[in-house]
């Protein structure tokens, strides 16, 4: 049995919620997706299922997919008196309220948490705003781009020629950020809710979640009041740093950085250089040969004793001209088996097809029943066992579940039709 | 919440958990994580009321985590009770030292795991079943115990021996790829986005364990890969690649600070006047592209081209250098003053001085407590990033110092005496 299974989630659609949503639907909660009649614009975003565009029907968000899966929908127009009734019932059946509405929104339409709680008194309310609900920046409007420079990763991220804007990480990290913490607040306020029957509102600030979100940036400031400065593919540091990338022989890239930690690692690297030939290129391998004989090697000998400052110099030197002359594949699983850490710099979907997560089960497959077939998505990014991960349906289309919803809260077929017009009567 | 299956928590373990009216006060937590990956899972866990007691080796003074004695410092003193990184991550938590080379040391471990609903640790895959406290080991003590492991690639795979950290994950799961201009080396993050989002998955999955918990009874063990979580980050990408064959390796990937999804132009990151000194702007449509153009008041700006989102996509270099030119002599917090007065998304990109010590939207939020450390004093931390209006987290005592509640613990939690305690001490085992 899932971990949430018999929770019932409402989410109010809203690009930035749109993932806490995910994360708990794909846990077992019972996720209900309230849209506007006409449908909410992630359903138009890049990129689209290309084959049913190319067939005619309207072309399908993979965004959508993706943010949306394992959560059942309804169209209700909030702007409407009749739909806004038919949300009280449904907020009265449920456990969770996740919403991202502009501050005030949903106290304009009578639907905040104090009127939430008269249907449903033990209602979590989570409202993940991108400046919170009460600060003097709240009605500011952002999106990830501006969340992610204002709240500090994008100062953090980018090259070491600063001539060159700062970088913002692809994949609206700064929304799924907020989200994270929407979810650790929703199953905190569950918990507590399990041993006491209270529910309460949760206010969650986007703002807030990237500045926290940003390691030493933060802290060097908090305790030595020290700026750090950005550096290719690398910790922001307050000094510039070494660097750790480097291109391959096959055009990719390999990030290094750790070295050996021993003297039989140092030895072991020497090893290797000699099995590729590269002992000639590289006359200070010495260095590492002699290493193999010591008793111990310390990292904070370095600049101290002279013959360890040789050793760990050589040994990224050693670590340089190897990746160099190898493919990014071979450098990191030869590295990785002498205990030198690592990695190998993948796109998305070479990560995806990495013969370790495919074998660790992480490619999932789901119904589209419609297109008579199943699709790989991503899989579960923990695994529990009791209570497992799993993506129930592909993400609803629009209206899908509104009779079988709104059914249940009594609502007939006139009713359910006339929640998915659009007219205003506000 | 089904009511069927909402049996009521009754905590059942020996020692007192710490006063209630926390959310999370009824659940004690073993916890052998470190660094960010670990330590900041518990971190949020503590700061809601925990009882989160670090177990750390006495011999080695704590050291396994490193941020013990690495910069930033306070002041000249230098030592495991002296970092500040240790410090900002594990807040609220309690510390002991124990030697679990000894078997007395195993023995009084046995015990706290007896009396603990969760076991967490981020080790290197196997380190905690070489101690004799892998899985069947906690569960013989324990039948309902939760474990989480947390380590780079997960116990179980090809890469399982391999080692990692922050920037390995970010590199493995696609995160460091997506993150850069085209035709230019990755960029990456500038700090360990995924040791941070690590442990924000680590804290997903405790509770979602004792969730599971609270309704069933039953333990289970958690094998949480980091590198996993990160994949699940690039969702739409990996679709494009299993529906469409399209992969993220292609001539216009990464795609710098534009955006394609949803399409906005313009969408990035401008020169202002000042030091390294830059603004971020986005226009979400046509009509925000009006107000700014109006904003800028300069007759390129005007042009018809600019009209319509795909006129702006298919010129944006030239967007670009527009926007830069008018950007380029403006202080950037009066740019993001007018854009957003005229409600379209702008931000400055902020130093840490500007959001720390500057920024109505972390101070009014009350995002940077002060705790107070036993040997540092009072130092400002990183808060959480939401509040709760009946049970708000609380963040007070600073990270503990080595061995600071070993006393503590064994009298309170476990009911030994004085004298047993002092023999322990005598022994080396605490």
């Amino acid at each position: 049995m899932s971990a949430l299974h018999g929770t019932r989630v409402v989410e109010i659609a809203n690009e930035r919620i749109a993932y806490a949503g995910k994360l708990m639907g794909d846990m077992g909660a019972d996720v209900v997706l309230v849209e506007p009649g006409q449908g909410d614009p992630c359903r138009a975003y890049p990129p689209f299922a290309e084959d049913a565009a190319a067939s005619g029907d309207k072309p399908e968000s993979l965004y959508w997919w993706h943010y949306n899966t394992s959560k059942r929908g309804i169209a209700l127009d909030l702007e409407q008196s009749a739909a806004r009734e038919a949300f009280l019932a449904l907020i009265a059946s449920a456990d969770v309220l996740i919403e991202s509405e502009a501050p005030g929104r949903l106290a304009a339409l009578g639907l905040d948490y104090e009127d939430l709680r008269a249907v449903k008194p033990d209602l979590i309310h989570v409202s993940m705003t991108p400046f919170g609900r009460d600060t003097s920046r709240r009605d500011e409007p952002a999106v990830d781009l501006t969340i992610l420079a204002g709240g500090g990763p994008v100062w953090s991220c980018g090259y070491d020629d600063h001539s060159i804007p700062p970088i913002r990480g692809g994949g609206n990290q700064g929304y799924q950020t907020g989200c994270h913490y929407a979810v650790l607040s929703a199953l905190t306020a569950i918990f507590h809710h399990g041993v006491t029957g209270e529910g309460q509102f949760i206010d969650v600030s986007m703002h807030a979640s990237a500045n926290i979100t940003t390691e030493m940036s933060s802290y060097f400031y908090h305790v030595e009041q020290q700026t750090v400065v950005r550096q290719t593919g690398r910790h922001a540091m307050p000094m510039m740093t070494m660097p750790v990338q480097i291109k391959c022989k096959d055009g990719r890239y390999a990030t290094t950085g750790m070295p050996p930690r021993s003297p039989k690692g140092f030895g072991d690297l020497y090893d290797w250089l000699d099995e590729l030939g590269l002992v000639d290129q590289l006359p200070e391998a010495l260095f590492l040969d002699n290493a193999r004989h010591r008793e111990s090697i310390g990292f904070a000998d370095i600049g101290v004793d002279d013959e360890v400052t040789a050793i760990y110099a050589a040994a990224r030197d050693a670590i340089t001209l190897i990746c160099k002359n190898s493919t990014v594949d071979d450098f990191f699983n030869g590295a990785q088996k002498l205990g030198i850490t690592v990695g190998s710099i993948l796109s998305p979907e070479e990560a995806y097809e990495n013969p370790h997560f495919v074998a660790r089960g992480y490619q999932v497959e789901v119904e589209h029943p419609e297109r008579g077939d199943a699709i790989r998505y991503p899989g579960a990014p923990y695994q529990l066992p009791a209570s497992p991960w799993k993506i129930s349906r592909r993400a609803p289309r629009l209206g899908e579940h509104d009779d079988e919803i709104l059914g249940a809260l009594g609502y007939d077929a006139a009713a359910r039709e006339a929640f998915r017009e659009t007219g205003r009567d506000r | 919440m089904d009511p069927t299956n909402a049996a009521p928590f009754v905590p059942d373990r020996n020692g007192s958990a710490r006063p209630n009216g926390t959310a999370l006060g009824s659940i004690r937590i073993c916890d052998f994580t470190g660094q960010l990956a670990g330590a900041g899972a518990t971190k949020w866990l503590a700061a809601f009321g925990a009882d989160v007691i670090r177990i750390e080796d006495p011999v080695k003074q704590g050291m396994w985590d490193v941020l013990r004695n690495m910069a930033p410092f306070p002041d000249d003193r230098r030592g495991p009770d002296f970092g500040g990184g240790f410090n900002n991550h594990n807040v609220e938590k309690r510390g002991i030292t124990l030697n679990l080379k000894t078997d007395r040391g195993k023995e009084i471990l046995a015990e706290i795991v007896k009396r603990s609903d969760v076991v967490s640790e981020n080790f290197a895959a196997g380190v905690l079943d070489r101690w004799g406290f892998g899985w069947n080991a906690l569960r013989e003590l324990r039948e309902d115990i939760i474990y989480v492991s947390n380590c780079g690639f997960g116990h179980t795979g090809p890469y399982a021996e391999y080692k990692t950290w922050g920037p390995i994950v970010q590199a493995m799961s696609g995160l460091t790829f997506t993150s850069g201009l085209p035709d230019n080396e990755p960029a990456g993050w500038g700090y360990s986005y995924m040791d941070h989002t690590g442990g924000m998955y680590m804290a997903l999955a405790i509770l979602f364990a004792v969730i599971h918990k609270q309704r069933t009874g039953e333990g289970q063990w958690v094998d949480l890969s980091c590198t996993e979580a990160g994949l699940s980050l690039n969702g739409p990408a990996i679709l494009d690649w299993t529906v469409n064959g399209r992969p993220s390796r292609r001539a216009d990937r990464p795609e710098g600070n534009r955006s394609s999804s949803p399409p906005m132009a313009p969408h990035g990151i401008y020169a202002c006047a000042g030091d390294d000194d830059w603004v971020s702007i986005a226009c979400r449509d046509d009509r925000d592209w009006e107000i700014l153009s109006e904003i800028i008041d300069v007759s390129w700006a005007r042009d018809g081209k600019w009209k319509t989102l795909a006129g702006r996509i298919e010129n944006q270099d030239e967007l670009d250098e527009r926007i830069t030119s008018w950007t380029e002599s403006q202080d950037k917090f009066e740019i993001q003053r007018r854009i957003v007065g005229a409600d379209v998304p702008s931000a400055a990109v902020q130093k840490p001085a500007e959001r720390i010590d500057q920024d109505p939207g972390t101070s009014e939020f009350g995002l940077w407590p002060v705790a107070e450390h036993a040997k540092m004093g009072r130092l400002t931390v990183d808060g959480l990033p939401a509040h709760f209006s009946k049970t708000d987290w609380t963040i007070e005592r600073g990270g503990p110092c080595v061995g600071q509640h070993t006393d503590e613990v064994l009298a309170e939690l476990l009911g030994y005496d004085e004298d047993e305690i002092a023999r322990l001490h005598e022994d080396g085992i605490v």
